[in-house]
Protein backbone atom coordinates (compact mmCIF):
# COMPACT_ATOMS: atom_id res chain seq x y z
CA UNK A 1 0.00 0.00 0.00
CA UNK A 2 1.87 2.98 -1.24
CA UNK A 3 1.10 6.56 -0.26
CA UNK A 4 -0.26 8.79 -3.01
CA UNK A 5 2.80 10.54 -4.47
CA UNK A 6 1.11 13.95 -4.91
CA UNK A 7 -0.25 13.90 -1.38
CA UNK A 8 3.17 12.92 -0.09
CA UNK A 9 4.83 15.90 -1.80
CA UNK A 10 2.08 18.24 -0.62
CA UNK A 11 2.45 17.05 2.97
CA UNK A 12 6.21 17.28 2.67
CA UNK A 13 5.85 21.00 1.90
CA UNK A 14 3.93 21.35 5.16
CA UNK A 15 6.71 19.65 7.05
CA UNK A 16 5.01 16.30 7.43
CA UNK A 17 6.77 13.15 6.31
CA UNK A 18 4.58 10.25 5.32
CA UNK A 19 6.02 6.85 4.61
CA UNK A 20 5.27 3.18 4.90
CA UNK A 21 6.97 0.63 7.08
CA UNK A 22 8.16 -1.13 3.95
CA UNK A 23 9.80 1.99 2.51
CA UNK A 24 11.42 2.84 5.82
CA UNK A 25 12.65 -0.71 6.27
CA UNK A 26 14.10 -0.90 2.77
CA UNK A 27 15.62 2.58 3.04
CA UNK A 28 17.41 1.59 6.20
CA UNK A 29 18.73 -1.62 4.74
CA UNK A 30 19.85 -0.23 1.42
CA UNK A 31 21.66 2.75 2.91
CA UNK A 32 24.07 0.76 5.02
CA UNK A 33 25.17 -2.32 3.14
CA UNK A 34 28.32 -3.47 4.89
CA UNK A 35 30.47 -5.61 2.64
CA UNK A 36 32.75 -8.35 3.84
CA UNK A 37 36.47 -7.64 3.71
CA UNK A 38 37.27 -10.53 1.49
CA UNK A 39 39.45 -10.39 -1.59
CA UNK A 40 40.12 -13.27 -3.90
CA UNK A 41 42.24 -12.06 -6.79
CA UNK A 42 42.89 -9.12 -9.12
CA UNK A 43 39.41 -7.64 -8.72
CA UNK A 44 40.05 -7.21 -5.00
CA UNK A 45 42.52 -4.44 -5.82
CA UNK A 46 39.86 -2.58 -7.76
CA UNK A 47 37.51 -3.17 -4.83
CA UNK A 48 40.06 -1.53 -2.52
CA UNK A 49 40.52 1.30 -5.02
CA UNK A 50 36.75 1.83 -4.92
CA UNK A 51 36.84 2.38 -1.18
CA UNK A 52 39.74 4.84 -1.43
CA UNK A 53 39.55 8.59 -1.72
CA UNK A 54 38.88 9.02 -5.42
CA UNK A 55 35.85 6.74 -5.79
CA UNK A 56 34.83 6.85 -2.14
CA UNK A 57 32.32 4.10 -1.57
CA UNK A 58 31.34 5.85 1.68
CA UNK A 59 28.98 7.99 -0.38
CA UNK A 60 26.81 4.88 -0.71
CA UNK A 61 26.96 3.90 2.94
CA UNK A 62 29.18 0.92 2.26
CA UNK A 63 32.62 1.92 3.43
CA UNK A 64 32.57 -0.27 6.51
CA UNK A 65 34.32 -3.44 5.43
CA UNK A 66 33.87 -6.14 8.03
CA UNK A 67 36.37 -8.94 8.39
CA UNK A 68 33.81 -11.19 10.05
CA UNK A 69 31.00 -12.70 7.99
CA UNK A 70 28.71 -12.40 11.01
CA UNK A 71 28.69 -8.62 10.71
CA UNK A 72 28.50 -8.33 6.94
CA UNK A 73 25.49 -7.93 4.67
CA UNK A 74 27.19 -8.27 1.34
CA UNK A 75 29.78 -10.58 -0.09
CA UNK A 76 31.73 -9.28 -3.05
CA UNK A 77 33.18 -12.26 -4.88
CA UNK A 78 36.15 -10.29 -6.18
CA UNK A 79 38.10 -12.62 -8.40
CA UNK A 80 38.71 -16.15 -9.47
CA UNK A 81 37.17 -18.85 -7.29
CA UNK A 82 39.29 -21.94 -7.55
CA UNK A 83 38.08 -25.39 -6.67
CA UNK A 84 40.24 -25.31 -3.58
CA UNK A 85 38.66 -22.05 -2.44
CA UNK A 86 35.02 -22.72 -3.37
CA UNK A 87 34.09 -24.68 -0.19
CA UNK A 88 35.46 -21.86 1.92
CA UNK A 89 33.48 -19.25 -0.02
CA UNK A 90 30.26 -21.20 0.45
CA UNK A 91 31.02 -21.72 4.12
CA UNK A 92 31.60 -17.99 4.59
CA UNK A 93 28.32 -17.29 2.84
CA UNK A 94 26.55 -19.71 5.15
CA UNK A 95 28.00 -17.89 8.15
CA UNK A 96 26.58 -14.54 7.08
CA UNK A 97 23.34 -13.45 8.71
CA UNK A 98 20.23 -12.74 6.65
CA UNK A 99 19.47 -10.50 4.83
CA UNK A 100 22.56 -11.11 2.76
CA UNK A 101 23.50 -10.32 -0.80
CA UNK A 102 26.19 -11.34 -3.24
CA UNK A 103 27.90 -9.36 -5.99
CA UNK A 104 29.90 -11.45 -8.46
CA UNK A 105 32.64 -9.07 -9.53
CA UNK A 106 34.53 -9.75 -12.72
CA UNK A 107 34.58 -12.32 -15.45
CA UNK A 108 36.17 -15.02 -13.28
CA UNK A 109 33.52 -14.91 -10.57
CA UNK A 110 30.77 -14.97 -13.20
CA UNK A 111 32.02 -17.74 -15.42
CA UNK A 112 35.69 -18.54 -14.88
CA UNK A 113 36.67 -15.78 -17.27
CA UNK A 114 40.02 -16.06 -19.01
CA UNK A 115 40.93 -19.03 -16.81
CA UNK A 116 37.85 -21.05 -17.69
CA UNK A 117 39.90 -23.74 -19.44
CA UNK A 118 41.89 -24.36 -16.28
CA UNK A 119 41.31 -27.58 -14.39
CA UNK A 120 41.26 -25.82 -11.05
CA UNK A 121 38.93 -22.92 -11.75
CA UNK A 122 35.26 -22.88 -10.83
CA UNK A 123 33.08 -21.89 -13.77
CA UNK A 124 31.05 -19.32 -11.92
CA UNK A 125 30.24 -18.97 -8.23
CA UNK A 126 26.50 -18.97 -9.00
CA UNK A 127 26.74 -22.76 -9.18
CA UNK A 128 26.81 -22.82 -5.40
CA UNK A 129 25.31 -19.64 -3.99
CA UNK A 130 22.67 -17.25 -5.32
CA UNK A 131 24.16 -14.11 -6.88
CA UNK A 132 22.25 -10.82 -6.89
CA UNK A 133 24.35 -8.66 -9.22
CA UNK A 134 26.90 -9.69 -11.83
CA UNK A 135 29.48 -7.16 -13.05
CA UNK A 136 31.43 -8.09 -16.16
CA UNK A 137 34.95 -6.86 -16.79
CA UNK A 138 38.48 -8.05 -16.23
CA UNK A 139 38.75 -6.37 -13.80
CA UNK A 140 35.65 -4.16 -13.68
CA UNK A 141 36.43 -0.50 -13.15
CA UNK A 142 35.56 1.04 -9.78
CA UNK A 143 32.66 2.82 -11.49
CA UNK A 144 31.28 -0.57 -12.44
CA UNK A 145 31.40 -1.71 -8.82
CA UNK A 146 29.62 1.47 -7.75
CA UNK A 147 27.01 0.78 -10.41
CA UNK A 148 26.59 -2.70 -8.96
CA UNK A 149 25.98 -1.16 -5.55
CA UNK A 150 23.36 1.13 -7.02
CA UNK A 151 21.70 -1.79 -8.76
CA UNK A 152 21.66 -3.71 -5.50
CA UNK A 153 20.16 -0.71 -3.68
CA UNK A 154 17.47 -0.51 -6.32
CA UNK A 155 16.78 -4.18 -5.88
CA UNK A 156 16.43 -3.81 -2.12
CA UNK A 157 14.16 -0.80 -2.58
CA UNK A 158 11.76 -2.82 -4.66
CA UNK A 159 11.40 -5.70 -2.24
CA UNK A 160 8.00 -6.31 -0.63
CA UNK A 161 7.74 -7.39 2.95
CA UNK A 162 4.86 -9.75 2.33
CA UNK A 163 3.42 -11.69 -0.54
CA UNK A 164 4.80 -14.05 -3.10
CA UNK A 165 7.81 -11.95 -4.09
CA UNK A 166 9.08 -11.28 -0.59
CA UNK A 167 12.86 -11.60 -0.12
CA UNK A 168 14.41 -14.82 1.03
CA UNK A 169 15.04 -13.76 4.59
CA UNK A 170 11.31 -13.17 5.15
CA UNK A 171 10.35 -16.51 3.63
CA UNK A 172 10.32 -19.25 6.22
CA UNK A 173 10.50 -21.95 3.59
CA UNK A 174 13.56 -20.52 1.84
CA UNK A 175 16.86 -22.32 2.39
CA UNK A 176 19.18 -20.72 4.92
CA UNK A 177 22.18 -22.95 4.40
CA UNK A 178 23.72 -23.94 1.13
CA UNK A 179 25.54 -27.18 0.44
CA UNK A 180 29.26 -26.88 1.04
CA UNK A 181 30.94 -28.85 -1.76
CA UNK A 182 33.58 -31.41 -0.92
CA UNK A 183 36.70 -32.44 -2.76
CA UNK A 184 35.79 -35.45 -4.85
CA UNK A 185 38.03 -37.68 -6.88
CA UNK A 186 38.09 -35.45 -9.97
CA UNK A 187 35.93 -32.45 -9.21
CA UNK A 188 33.98 -30.84 -6.44
CA UNK A 189 31.11 -32.97 -5.16
CA UNK A 190 28.42 -32.03 -6.03
CA UNK A 191 29.51 -30.02 -9.11
CA UNK A 192 26.69 -27.57 -8.47
CA UNK A 193 23.83 -27.03 -6.05
CA UNK A 194 20.68 -28.26 -7.77
CA UNK A 195 18.39 -25.76 -6.06
CA UNK A 196 20.62 -22.82 -6.94
CA UNK A 197 21.78 -23.55 -10.43
CA UNK A 198 20.55 -25.75 -13.21
CA UNK A 199 22.49 -26.73 -16.29
CA UNK A 200 21.47 -24.34 -19.08
CA UNK A 201 19.43 -26.00 -21.80
CA UNK A 202 20.80 -25.74 -25.32
CA UNK A 203 18.00 -25.06 -27.78
CA UNK A 204 18.74 -26.69 -31.10
CA UNK B 1 53.98 -36.81 24.91
CA UNK B 2 57.61 -35.94 24.39
CA UNK B 3 59.85 -34.67 27.21
CA UNK B 4 59.54 -31.09 26.00
CA UNK B 5 55.81 -31.17 26.59
CA UNK B 6 54.82 -31.16 22.95
CA UNK B 7 52.09 -33.60 22.12
CA UNK B 8 53.67 -35.31 19.17
CA UNK B 9 50.45 -36.62 17.69
CA UNK B 10 49.26 -33.05 17.34
CA UNK B 11 52.14 -32.28 15.02
CA UNK B 12 51.56 -35.27 12.77
CA UNK B 13 51.59 -34.13 9.19
CA UNK B 14 54.15 -31.40 9.71
CA UNK B 15 57.15 -32.06 7.57
CA UNK B 16 59.78 -30.86 10.05
CA UNK B 17 60.01 -31.20 13.79
CA UNK B 18 59.56 -27.89 15.60
CA UNK B 19 62.70 -25.79 15.59
CA UNK B 20 61.81 -23.90 18.72
CA UNK B 21 61.04 -25.91 21.80
CA UNK B 22 57.93 -25.23 23.78
CA UNK B 23 58.43 -24.25 27.43
CA UNK B 24 56.38 -27.28 28.43
CA UNK B 25 53.65 -25.33 30.20
CA UNK B 26 50.13 -25.58 28.95
CA UNK B 27 49.00 -26.89 25.62
CA UNK B 28 49.96 -26.01 22.12
CA UNK B 29 47.39 -24.35 19.93
CA UNK B 30 47.11 -24.84 16.21
CA UNK B 31 45.64 -21.86 14.43
CA UNK B 32 44.80 -21.69 10.74
CA UNK B 33 45.28 -18.08 9.66
CA UNK B 34 43.45 -17.77 6.40
CA UNK B 35 42.46 -18.38 3.66
CA UNK B 36 39.96 -15.69 4.56
CA UNK B 37 41.95 -13.51 6.88
CA UNK B 38 41.77 -9.74 6.66
CA UNK B 39 45.53 -9.36 6.61
CA UNK B 40 46.59 -12.02 4.16
CA UNK B 41 46.71 -10.23 0.85
CA UNK B 42 44.32 -12.51 -0.92
CA UNK B 43 43.78 -16.16 -0.23
CA UNK B 44 46.68 -17.67 1.64
CA UNK B 45 46.75 -19.87 4.68
CA UNK B 46 49.32 -20.09 7.43
CA UNK B 47 48.95 -23.00 9.81
CA UNK B 48 50.58 -21.73 12.97
CA UNK B 49 51.41 -23.69 16.10
CA UNK B 50 51.36 -21.38 19.08
CA UNK B 51 52.79 -21.77 22.54
CA UNK B 52 50.94 -19.00 24.29
CA UNK B 53 51.62 -16.00 22.05
CA UNK B 54 54.84 -17.42 20.65
CA UNK B 55 54.99 -19.02 17.21
CA UNK B 56 56.87 -22.30 17.35
CA UNK B 57 55.88 -23.65 13.95
CA UNK B 58 54.47 -22.16 10.80
CA UNK B 59 53.38 -23.95 7.69
CA UNK B 60 52.31 -21.97 4.64
CA UNK B 61 49.53 -23.54 2.58
CA UNK B 62 49.41 -22.43 -1.02
CA UNK B 63 47.16 -23.10 -3.94
CA UNK B 64 43.97 -21.24 -3.17
CA UNK B 65 44.46 -19.12 -6.28
CA UNK B 66 46.09 -21.68 -8.54
CA UNK B 67 44.81 -20.63 -11.96
CA UNK B 68 46.88 -22.92 -14.21
CA UNK B 69 48.97 -20.12 -15.74
CA UNK B 70 51.76 -22.41 -16.86
CA UNK B 71 49.50 -25.00 -18.38
CA UNK B 72 47.55 -22.34 -20.25
CA UNK B 73 50.82 -20.85 -21.47
CA UNK B 74 51.87 -24.15 -22.99
CA UNK B 75 48.60 -24.59 -24.84
CA UNK B 76 48.38 -21.25 -26.59
CA UNK B 77 50.56 -19.20 -28.90
CA UNK B 78 53.31 -16.94 -27.64
CA UNK B 79 51.28 -13.77 -28.07
CA UNK B 80 48.19 -15.18 -26.37
CA UNK B 81 50.14 -15.57 -23.13
CA UNK B 82 50.84 -11.85 -22.94
CA UNK B 83 47.48 -10.85 -21.39
CA UNK B 84 47.82 -13.71 -18.92
CA UNK B 85 51.09 -12.29 -17.63
CA UNK B 86 49.14 -9.17 -16.56
CA UNK B 87 47.21 -11.32 -14.16
CA UNK B 88 50.23 -12.88 -12.48
CA UNK B 89 51.20 -9.96 -10.30
CA UNK B 90 48.20 -7.78 -10.76
CA UNK B 91 49.82 -4.76 -9.15
CA UNK B 92 52.63 -4.61 -11.70
CA UNK B 93 51.27 -5.81 -15.01
CA UNK B 94 53.76 -3.78 -17.05
CA UNK B 95 56.87 -5.32 -15.52
CA UNK B 96 55.34 -8.76 -16.08
CA UNK B 97 54.81 -7.87 -19.73
CA UNK B 98 58.40 -6.78 -19.99
CA UNK B 99 59.84 -9.94 -18.50
CA UNK B 100 57.81 -12.13 -20.82
CA UNK B 101 58.59 -10.00 -23.88
CA UNK B 102 62.27 -10.18 -22.95
CA UNK B 103 62.18 -13.98 -22.77
CA UNK B 104 60.53 -14.29 -26.17
CA UNK B 105 62.84 -11.68 -27.70
CA UNK B 106 65.80 -13.70 -26.48
CA UNK B 107 64.28 -16.86 -27.92
CA UNK B 108 63.76 -15.44 -31.40
CA UNK B 109 66.68 -12.98 -31.37
CA UNK B 110 64.59 -9.85 -31.70
CA UNK B 111 65.95 -6.34 -31.24
CA UNK B 112 63.92 -3.56 -29.65
CA UNK B 113 63.90 0.03 -30.98
CA UNK B 114 65.39 2.77 -28.86
CA UNK B 115 62.18 4.63 -28.13
CA UNK B 116 60.42 1.45 -27.02
CA UNK B 117 63.25 0.73 -24.57
CA UNK B 118 62.82 4.15 -23.03
CA UNK B 119 59.06 3.75 -22.80
CA UNK B 120 59.55 0.38 -21.12
CA UNK B 121 61.84 1.92 -18.52
CA UNK B 122 59.42 4.78 -17.86
CA UNK B 123 56.49 2.43 -17.40
CA UNK B 124 58.43 -0.05 -15.28
CA UNK B 125 59.62 2.64 -12.91
CA UNK B 126 56.13 4.12 -12.61
CA UNK B 127 54.94 0.61 -11.78
CA UNK B 128 57.65 0.26 -9.16
CA UNK B 129 56.62 3.48 -7.46
CA UNK B 130 52.95 2.60 -7.28
CA UNK B 131 53.74 -0.92 -6.08
CA UNK B 132 56.05 0.22 -3.30
CA UNK B 133 53.66 2.96 -2.19
CA UNK B 134 50.77 0.49 -2.00
CA UNK B 135 52.89 -2.09 -0.19
CA UNK B 136 53.85 0.40 2.48
CA UNK B 137 50.22 1.43 2.76
CA UNK B 138 49.14 -2.18 3.27
CA UNK B 139 51.92 -2.76 5.79
CA UNK B 140 50.73 0.22 7.82
CA UNK B 141 47.17 -1.01 7.57
CA UNK B 142 48.23 -4.31 9.08
CA UNK B 143 49.90 -2.37 11.84
CA UNK B 144 46.54 -0.87 12.73
CA UNK B 145 46.58 2.45 10.88
CA UNK B 146 43.49 1.34 9.03
CA UNK B 147 43.04 3.18 5.83
CA UNK B 148 44.89 6.47 6.18
CA UNK B 149 48.38 5.65 4.84
CA UNK B 150 46.76 3.45 2.22
CA UNK B 151 44.63 6.39 1.11
CA UNK B 152 47.74 8.51 0.55
CA UNK B 153 49.31 5.66 -1.41
CA UNK B 154 46.25 5.06 -3.51
CA UNK B 155 45.85 8.77 -4.23
CA UNK B 156 49.23 8.62 -5.95
CA UNK B 157 48.51 5.25 -7.47
CA UNK B 158 45.37 6.59 -9.14
CA UNK B 159 47.41 9.32 -10.82
CA UNK B 160 49.82 6.73 -12.20
CA UNK B 161 46.98 4.44 -13.23
CA UNK B 162 45.46 7.33 -15.18
CA UNK B 163 48.68 7.51 -17.17
CA UNK B 164 48.57 3.76 -17.80
CA UNK B 165 44.98 3.97 -18.87
CA UNK B 166 45.47 6.79 -21.34
CA UNK B 167 48.46 5.02 -22.90
CA UNK B 168 47.42 1.39 -22.86
CA UNK B 169 43.65 1.50 -22.51
CA UNK B 170 43.43 -0.26 -19.18
CA UNK B 171 44.01 0.69 -15.58
CA UNK B 172 45.44 -2.54 -14.30
CA UNK B 173 45.71 -5.13 -17.05
CA UNK B 174 47.79 -3.14 -19.49
CA UNK B 175 48.88 -5.81 -22.02
CA UNK B 176 51.14 -3.21 -23.57
CA UNK B 177 54.47 -4.72 -24.58
CA UNK B 178 55.02 -6.80 -27.65
CA UNK B 179 57.92 -8.87 -28.95
CA UNK B 180 60.09 -6.23 -30.55
CA UNK B 181 58.65 -3.08 -29.00
CA UNK B 182 55.50 -1.65 -27.57
CA UNK B 183 51.95 -1.72 -28.84
CA UNK B 184 51.25 2.00 -29.27
CA UNK B 185 53.34 5.14 -29.19
CA UNK B 186 53.15 7.71 -26.44
CA UNK B 187 51.71 11.02 -27.58
CA UNK B 188 53.34 14.34 -26.63
CA UNK B 189 50.33 15.07 -24.46
CA UNK B 190 50.88 11.81 -22.57
CA UNK B 191 54.54 12.64 -22.04
CA UNK B 192 53.56 16.07 -20.77
CA UNK B 193 51.10 14.52 -18.33
CA UNK B 194 53.75 12.03 -17.20
CA UNK B 195 56.26 14.80 -16.57
CA UNK B 196 53.67 16.55 -14.46
CA UNK B 197 52.96 13.45 -12.37
CA UNK B 198 56.66 12.67 -11.97
CA UNK B 199 57.31 16.26 -10.87
CA UNK B 200 54.75 15.78 -8.11
CA UNK B 201 56.14 12.47 -6.88
CA UNK B 202 59.05 13.74 -4.72
CA UNK B 203 56.60 15.80 -2.68
CA UNK B 204 54.51 12.69 -2.14
CA UNK B 205 57.48 10.62 -1.00
CA UNK B 206 58.59 13.42 1.32
CA UNK B 207 55.13 13.64 2.81
CA UNK B 208 54.85 9.89 3.20
CA UNK B 209 58.24 9.74 4.84
CA UNK B 210 57.54 12.64 7.18
CA UNK B 211 54.40 10.93 8.45
CA UNK B 212 55.84 7.49 8.81
CA UNK B 213 59.57 7.32 9.25
CA UNK B 214 59.92 8.53 12.82
CA UNK B 215 56.54 7.24 13.92
CA UNK B 216 56.96 5.65 17.31
CA UNK B 217 54.54 2.78 16.74
CA UNK B 218 56.06 1.95 13.39
CA UNK B 219 59.54 1.82 14.89
CA UNK B 220 58.47 -0.23 17.90
CA UNK B 221 56.65 -2.79 15.81
CA UNK B 222 59.15 -3.02 12.95
CA UNK B 223 62.67 -2.67 14.30
CA UNK B 224 64.32 -5.95 15.15
CA UNK B 225 61.25 -7.97 14.16
CA UNK B 226 61.30 -10.60 11.44
CA UNK B 227 65.06 -10.53 10.96
CA UNK B 228 66.39 -12.32 7.90
CA UNK B 229 70.09 -13.17 7.79
CA UNK B 230 71.94 -12.40 4.53
CA UNK B 231 73.37 -15.91 4.13
CA UNK B 232 69.97 -17.51 4.52
CA UNK B 233 68.50 -14.97 2.09
CA UNK B 234 71.10 -15.80 -0.55
CA UNK B 235 70.76 -19.55 -0.03
CA UNK B 236 67.00 -19.40 -0.26
CA UNK B 237 67.09 -17.44 -3.50
CA UNK B 238 65.45 -14.34 -2.08
CA UNK B 239 65.53 -11.34 -4.39
CA UNK B 240 64.28 -7.81 -4.64
CA UNK B 241 63.91 -5.31 -1.78
CA UNK B 242 63.79 -8.18 0.70
CA UNK B 243 67.29 -9.32 -0.25
CA UNK B 244 68.67 -5.78 -0.39
CA UNK B 245 67.24 -5.08 3.07
CA UNK B 246 69.62 -7.72 4.42
CA UNK B 247 72.56 -5.82 2.94
CA UNK B 248 73.29 -7.92 -0.15
CA UNK B 249 74.01 -5.70 -3.12
CA UNK B 250 72.10 -7.45 -5.88
CA UNK B 251 69.91 -5.55 -8.28
CA UNK B 252 69.26 -7.17 -11.65
CA UNK B 253 69.08 -3.73 -13.25
CA UNK B 254 72.76 -3.36 -12.34
CA UNK B 255 73.83 -7.00 -12.61
CA UNK B 256 72.14 -8.19 -15.76
CA UNK B 257 72.22 -4.94 -17.79
CA UNK B 258 68.92 -5.71 -19.43
CA UNK B 259 67.15 -3.02 -21.41
CA UNK B 260 68.97 0.29 -21.25
CA UNK B 261 69.50 0.58 -17.50
CA UNK B 262 73.22 1.09 -18.07
CA UNK B 263 72.55 4.59 -19.30
CA UNK B 264 70.91 5.84 -16.14
CA UNK B 265 72.53 7.00 -12.99
CA UNK B 266 70.93 5.54 -9.92
CA UNK B 267 71.96 3.97 -6.66
CA UNK B 268 70.85 0.71 -5.08
CA UNK B 269 69.58 1.25 -1.53
CA UNK B 270 70.76 -1.40 0.93
CA UNK B 271 69.55 -2.28 4.38
CA UNK B 272 71.62 -3.25 7.36
CA UNK B 273 69.58 -5.41 9.72
CA UNK B 274 67.18 -7.29 7.47
CA UNK B 275 64.20 -6.53 9.68
CA UNK B 276 60.78 -5.18 8.69
CA UNK B 277 61.89 -1.59 9.11
CA UNK B 278 64.78 -2.06 6.69
CA UNK B 279 62.47 -3.58 4.12
CA UNK B 280 60.15 -0.63 4.51
CA UNK B 281 63.06 1.81 4.29
CA UNK B 282 64.57 0.15 1.20
CA UNK B 283 61.24 0.49 -0.59
CA UNK B 284 61.01 4.14 0.43
CA UNK B 285 64.49 4.85 -0.96
CA UNK B 286 63.86 2.85 -4.11
CA UNK B 287 60.93 5.11 -4.89
CA UNK B 288 63.31 8.07 -4.83
CA UNK B 289 65.77 6.29 -7.13
CA UNK B 290 62.93 5.44 -9.48
CA UNK B 291 62.01 9.11 -9.68
CA UNK B 292 65.63 9.87 -10.65
CA UNK B 293 65.50 7.25 -13.42
CA UNK B 294 62.17 8.61 -14.62
CA UNK B 295 63.53 12.14 -14.87
CA UNK B 296 66.52 10.98 -16.91
CA UNK B 297 64.43 8.76 -19.18
CA UNK B 298 61.85 11.45 -19.84
CA UNK B 299 64.60 13.91 -20.71
CA UNK B 300 66.48 11.63 -23.13
CA UNK B 301 63.48 9.97 -24.79
CA UNK B 302 64.39 9.78 -28.50
CA UNK B 303 62.03 9.98 -31.45
CA UNK B 304 61.49 6.97 -33.69
CA UNK B 305 59.36 3.90 -34.04
CA UNK B 306 58.17 1.96 -30.98
CA UNK B 307 57.94 -1.29 -32.85
CA UNK B 308 60.49 -3.03 -35.03
CA UNK B 309 58.67 -3.13 -38.42
CA UNK B 310 60.17 -6.54 -39.22
CA UNK B 311 59.20 -8.06 -35.89
CA UNK B 312 56.87 -11.02 -36.00
CA UNK B 313 54.20 -10.84 -33.38
CA UNK B 314 51.72 -13.46 -34.47
CA UNK B 315 52.03 -16.93 -35.99
CA UNK B 316 55.75 -17.35 -35.61
CA UNK B 317 57.58 -20.54 -34.83
CA UNK B 318 60.85 -20.00 -32.98
CA UNK B 319 63.66 -22.46 -33.58
CA UNK B 320 63.99 -25.21 -31.04
CA UNK B 321 65.84 -23.88 -28.03
CA UNK B 322 65.38 -22.28 -24.66
CA UNK B 323 65.62 -18.84 -23.13
CA UNK B 324 65.33 -17.19 -19.76
CA UNK B 325 64.33 -13.56 -19.55
CA UNK B 326 64.55 -11.89 -16.18
CA UNK B 327 64.04 -8.40 -14.88
CA UNK B 328 64.06 -6.62 -11.57
CA UNK B 329 60.32 -6.51 -10.90
CA UNK B 330 59.20 -4.43 -7.90
CA UNK B 331 58.97 -7.61 -5.83
CA UNK B 332 62.21 -9.22 -6.94
CA UNK B 333 63.60 -11.26 -9.77
CA UNK B 334 60.81 -12.08 -12.17
CA UNK B 335 61.83 -14.57 -14.82
CA UNK B 336 60.17 -16.43 -17.64
CA UNK B 337 61.77 -19.64 -18.81
CA UNK B 338 60.66 -20.83 -22.22
CA UNK B 339 61.52 -23.96 -24.14
CA UNK B 340 60.57 -24.08 -27.79
CA UNK B 341 60.31 -27.27 -29.80
CA UNK B 342 59.78 -25.36 -33.03
CA UNK B 343 56.01 -25.26 -32.68
CA UNK B 344 53.67 -22.27 -32.53
CA UNK B 345 53.38 -22.49 -28.77
CA UNK B 346 56.05 -23.02 -26.12
CA UNK B 347 56.87 -26.55 -25.05
CA UNK B 348 57.51 -25.34 -21.53
CA UNK B 349 56.42 -22.05 -20.06
CA UNK B 350 57.74 -21.53 -16.58
CA UNK B 351 57.38 -18.46 -14.39
CA UNK B 352 59.96 -17.72 -11.73
CA UNK B 353 57.81 -15.68 -9.37
CA UNK B 354 59.59 -13.46 -6.84
CA UNK B 355 56.71 -13.49 -4.34
CA UNK B 356 56.57 -17.27 -4.11
CA UNK B 357 60.29 -17.71 -3.57
CA UNK B 358 60.43 -14.83 -1.10
CA UNK B 359 57.70 -16.55 0.90
CA UNK B 360 59.75 -19.68 1.48
CA UNK B 361 61.65 -18.07 4.35
CA UNK B 362 58.47 -16.97 6.10
CA UNK B 363 58.78 -19.64 8.76
CA UNK B 364 62.40 -18.77 9.52
CA UNK B 365 61.48 -15.13 10.04
CA UNK B 366 58.41 -15.82 12.14
CA UNK B 367 59.65 -18.44 14.60
CA UNK B 368 59.79 -17.18 18.14
CA UNK B 369 57.92 -13.97 17.45
CA UNK B 370 54.44 -13.11 18.65
CA UNK B 371 51.43 -14.02 16.60
CA UNK B 372 50.64 -10.33 16.01
CA UNK B 373 54.03 -9.88 14.38
CA UNK B 374 53.42 -12.73 11.94
CA UNK B 375 50.93 -10.53 10.15
CA UNK B 376 53.48 -7.72 9.85
CA UNK B 377 56.29 -10.01 8.71
CA UNK B 378 54.00 -11.49 6.12
CA UNK B 379 53.01 -8.02 4.95
CA UNK B 380 56.63 -6.88 4.67
CA UNK B 381 57.45 -9.71 2.24
CA UNK B 382 55.20 -7.98 -0.31
CA UNK B 383 53.45 -10.80 -2.08
CA UNK B 384 50.64 -11.03 -4.55
CA UNK B 385 48.80 -14.31 -4.52
CA UNK B 386 48.21 -14.38 -8.25
CA UNK B 387 51.93 -14.76 -8.64
CA UNK B 388 52.49 -17.11 -5.71
CA UNK B 389 49.97 -19.72 -6.78
CA UNK B 390 50.00 -18.90 -10.50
Amino acid sequence: MAVDEKLKIELGKQGVMVTTIQELYNWGRRSSIWPMQFGLACCAIEMIATTMARYDLARFGSEVFRPSPRQADLMIISGTVTKKMAPQVVRLYNQMAEPRYVIAMGACAISGGPFKQGYNVLKGIDRYIPVDVHIPGCPPRPEALIQAFMTLQKKIDEQHLTGEDRPRHLDEQAPGEFNVPEFGEHDLEPPSNPGTWTVPKIIQ
Amino acid sequence: MSPSGIKTEKLAGWNRPPVIESDGEGELLEVAMGPHHPSTHGVFRMDVVLDGERVIKLKPVFGYLHRNHEQLGERQSYLASMPYTDRLDYFCSLTNNWAYALAVEKLVGQEVPERAEYLRVILAELTRIQNHASTIGFLLQEMGASGTPLMYAFREREKILDLFESLTGSRMMCNYMRFGGCRVDASPAWLEATRKVVAGLPAFVDEFERFLMTNEILMARCQGIGVLKPDLAVNAGISGPMLRATGVNYDIRKVDHYGIYDRFKFRVPLGDHGDIYDRYMVRMLEMRESILILNQALKDLPAGPVMDPKAKIRNFRPKAGESYGRIEAPKGELGFYLISDGGPNPYRYRVRPPSFINLTVLEDMCLGSNVADVVLIFGSVDIVLGEVDR
